[in-house]
């Protein structure tokens, strides 16, 4: 983008952009499916918010663009945008009418047309470019707020929207509070939210959001001021609260979320595993599933009564699982210890796929099972007690998330960590520093193997039997952008990550066959907002932001020397 | 017997015969320098003796002791250590932490706070600097950073390659007085240089290479007044 573009020529492009979004979203039929669902029952729907946020988004950008002094040309130009975005929906109606679209685009259905015209047919048009005329007023107007409004009225209006999208799943949920399940007659319709609950939550949030900004920073300043002893104690209490919520979180949850948490849980196990490997010392594995493959066959192997060799129980067999996971990343580590970047990556992706190639080929399967894979895995039990329910589950892998999350967070500390870093910085430099190359980087392997293989036999035990497909390749892909949304080498990066690209998408099932392309979308826009991750590591921030840093050790300077 | 005695190494880049037959030897104490042209083979030497990259043939002793086998980081802990071309320094991490890291190798932490506070009064704007993020650095603070990451572990024998690439006169001069305070203060610095005429100012004895061989060694005197010298590296 061209920084001295005039803003109106700014606006101009960004609402075609907008048009063609709007156009396309509807086209592949994103909107109809979405009208299914109210946000806030007869009044909006998730297809009419899925068109308002693209539109608002993007004259947000474009008065962004002509800056605040200008406040006239700032409006005028979010009007701008929205309305050739609206003007992007009228014309689709528009051709629709007139030629049958319906043979190249099957979603172009006449359904879509009532949806975009708010069901009056082209007589709507009119009210299509009202609508993104208002939308762009409210962008614009939105972005001369001052800061504080601004982000009260985008977070309220997030929680509305949220509590939409959601409602199947917060409904139930709110159901099993006992007393407070009234919540549910106040705030949901039969579909989406009543009008009154829409405004009572936009209102409460509103308050929360508004107060906790005016006076959030002073309540900060106040505990920083507390002595050190009592900051611990507070420290320690949130630990308390937190351990509390996570330990009753399966019973407020129910039976649906708590197996979401599950896979969440799942997947932060293979995320922690990974985020040694490519965050921490900086070497792109994309053959990561292969690790999880070794865990989940070796647990079925030693396990299963179905095959008969071993039929151990599960505890006798974690040492065999992580062993063999360990012993796996070694041998992955040491062919491609000369390798770095895009190289490695390929090398990798070779590796993930010969172990899923494996353990589907006819010639081991008298061993394990080949495509049909290998069931009758026994579910974990200590002293009596079976995990057998996902609610019961969960404990077992949040034990195991926190365990792992533990030694990760120890690692990240050591002599060990502190070597992976110089390698991800320049390997010839933290050769020269005294630091073993290959030891490292095996170490890197082998420990991220094991967390891998971790996982991979709880998800054995978990399901019950293993099958080739469960190891493909989009598993590795979908750790790998976990992770990247997160913010790499962040641990605490992983668990969003993991929340954010898969326990969403797990409850927006209905609207599954979009979930590539919303996949794709969020890592594009995520790499042009936000590149360090939703939760950056403080160095990988640096990296990304080194001028700001720059400014930030200066003013600490000052601060010292005044 | 010399401190550091390099005979007759070959390297190569893949066919490339990048080193030709070169010895090189350095008393303990004294300040050596390499200097040559762009592509001569200087870096590919102090590589070489580093451990970085391996010689086909030849060998490479330290007071007797041969490193010709050992891999990089137990050449390191022989107390041979490299400041490599370039800087390098870990941008993303601060002053500080680039300076803890240079000590990686050693697990004695009150050894490793005096050597830090050495390294911090030979270069006192590193002291200003401890907490900022390495990459925000001027070039010849980097340069200083990079020596000073180097000086962590108290090496026997200082390897710099092209310590003035890059910075401007003034602090090339401020670089170079640094590197006669080491000397004077008893480190044995092998330097790699393509100015020439700054090298042969601080070095007793001076290698030239040509094409991966040496062509010439002589004390830094006779090859400031050497005709060949004069003409490709001095520029007279």
């Amino acid at each position: 983008m061209n920084q001295d573009q005039s803003p109106w020529r700014y606006a101009v492009n960004i609402g075609l952009i907008g048009a063609l979004t709007v156009v396309m979203l509807s086209l592949i039929g994103m909107v109809e499916s979405f009208s299914k669902r109210d946000i806030i029952y007869r009044v909006v729907t998730m297809g009419n918010t899925l068109l308002l946020l693209t539109a608002i988004f993007l004259s947000y950008l474009a008065a962004k663009k002509a800056g605040r002094e200008h406040a006239a040309t700032a409006v005028g130009s979010a009007i701008l945008t929205a309305v050739i975005t609206a003007a992007g929906v009228a014309l689709l109606v528009a051709i629709g009418k007139t030629i049958n679209l319906r043979m190249v685009f099957i979603n172009a259905s006449p359904v879509l047309y009532q949806i975009l015209t708010f069901y009056i047919g082209p007589k709507g048009i009119p009210l299509v470019l009202l609508g993104g005329l208002l939308s762009g007023l409210a962008a614009g107007l939105l972005f001369l707020a001052p800061p504080s409004i601004r982000k009260t009225i985008i977070t309220a209006l997030s929680a509305v929207v949220i509590a939409g999208v959601l409602q199947d799943m917060l409904r139930p949920v709110i159901a099993l509070w006992g007393p407070l399940a009234k919540i549910n007659l106040f705030l949901f319709a039969a579909n989406g939210l009543s009008i009154k609950g829409a405004i009572g939550l936009f209102v409460v949030v509103a308050i929360l959001v508004y107060v906790w900004g005016q006076k959030g920073s002073a309540v900060k300043t106040k505990v920083q001021g507390l002595p050190a002893g009592q900051q611990r104690n507070l420290k320690l209490a949130s630990m308390l609260v937190l351990a509390f919520i996570l330990l009753v979180l399966p019973k407020i949850l129910g039976l649906f979320l708590s197996e979401v948490l599950t896979i969440v849980g799942l997947y932060v196990l293979l995320g922690l595993g990974l985020n040694i490997v490519v965050g921490f010392a900086g070497l792109l594995d994309l053959g990561y599933v292969a690790f999880f493959a070794v865990g989940s066959y070796v647990v079925a192997i030693l396990t299963s009564p179905e095959l008969g060799f071993f039929s151990m129980n599960f505890w006798t067999a974690l040492p065999f699982v992580i062993a063999a996971g360990i012993l796996s990343g070694v041998l992955l580590g040491v062919p491609v210890l000369k390798m770095r970047g895009d190289y490695l990556a390929i090398a990798t992706l070779g590796f993930g796929e010969i172990i899923r190639i494996l353990v589907l080929s006819d010639w081991l399967r008298p061993w394990i099972g080949g495509a049909q894979g290998i069931g009758q895995i026994p579910n974990i039990s200590i002293a009596g007690y079976t995990f057998t329910t996902p609610q019961q589950v969960y404990y077992f892998i949040l034990a195991g998330c926190l365990l792992v999350g533990f030694i990760s967070w120890r690692l990240r500390d050591s002599r060990l960590g502190r070597a992976w870093m110089a390698v991800r910085e320049d390997e010839d430099v933290a050769q020269a520093m005294g630091i073993n190359l290959v030891a490292t980087k095996l170490m890197a392997f082998a420990t991220g193997a094991g967390f891998s293989a971790l996982s991979g036999a709880i998800f054995a035990t978990k399901i019950g039997s293993v099958y080739p497909h469960s190891f493909n390749v989009i598993v590795s892909i979908n750790i790998i952008c976990l992770i990247i949304v997160g913010g790499m080498g962040s641990i605490p990066g992983v668990i969003v990550g993991a929340f954010a690209l898969v326990g969403l998408p797990e409850l927006l099932r209905e609207f599954a066959e979009f979930r590539l392309l919303v996949y794709g979308a969020a890592l594009v826009a995520m790499m042009l907002l936000k590149p360090e991750g939703l939760w950056p590591d403080v160095k990988r921030r640096r990296e990304l932001h080194i001028d700001e840093d720059e400014n930030v050790a200066e003013a600490e300077e000052a601060t010292v020397s005044a | 017997m010399a401190m550091l005695e390099v005979e007759g190494l070959h390297t190569y880049y893949g066919h490339i015969h990048a080193l030709k037959d070169v010895s090189v030897n350095v008393e303990e104490g004294e300040i050596v320098t390499i200097i040559g042209a762009n592509g001569a083979g200087k870096s590919t030497m102090l590589k070489t003796t580093s451990g970085l990259l391996k010689p086909r043939k030849g060998s490479i002793r330290l007071n007797g002791e041969d490193l010709t086998q050992l891999r990089a980081h137990k050449i390191v802990e022989k107390g041979v250590v490299q400041v490599p071309e370039g800087r390098r320094i870990f941008g993303t991490l601060t002053v500080m932490e680039n300076l803890d890291m240079g000590a990686f190798i050693s697990k004695d932490t009150q050894k490793n706070k005096e050597n830090l506070d050495r390294v911090l009064q030979l270069f006192p704007r590193l002291k200003e600097r401890s907490k900022q993020v390495a990459g925000t650095l001027s070039g010849g603070e980097q340069q200083m950073l990079a020596m000073g990451r180097a000086l962590m572990t108290e090496p026997k024998m200082l390897l710099l390659d092209e310590p003035s690439m890059g910075l401007a006169p003034v602090l090339v001069d401020d670089i170079f007085d640094t590197i006669r305070q080491l000397h004077d203060a008893g480190t044995t610095i092998l330097l790699v240089e393509q100015n020439a005429r700054i090298a042969l100012q601080v070095a007793s004895r001076g290698y030239v290479l040509q094409s991966g061989s040496v062509v010439l060694s002589d004390t830094a005197e006779n090859l400031e007044k050497n005709e060949m010298v004069r003409e490709a590296y001095l520029g007279e």
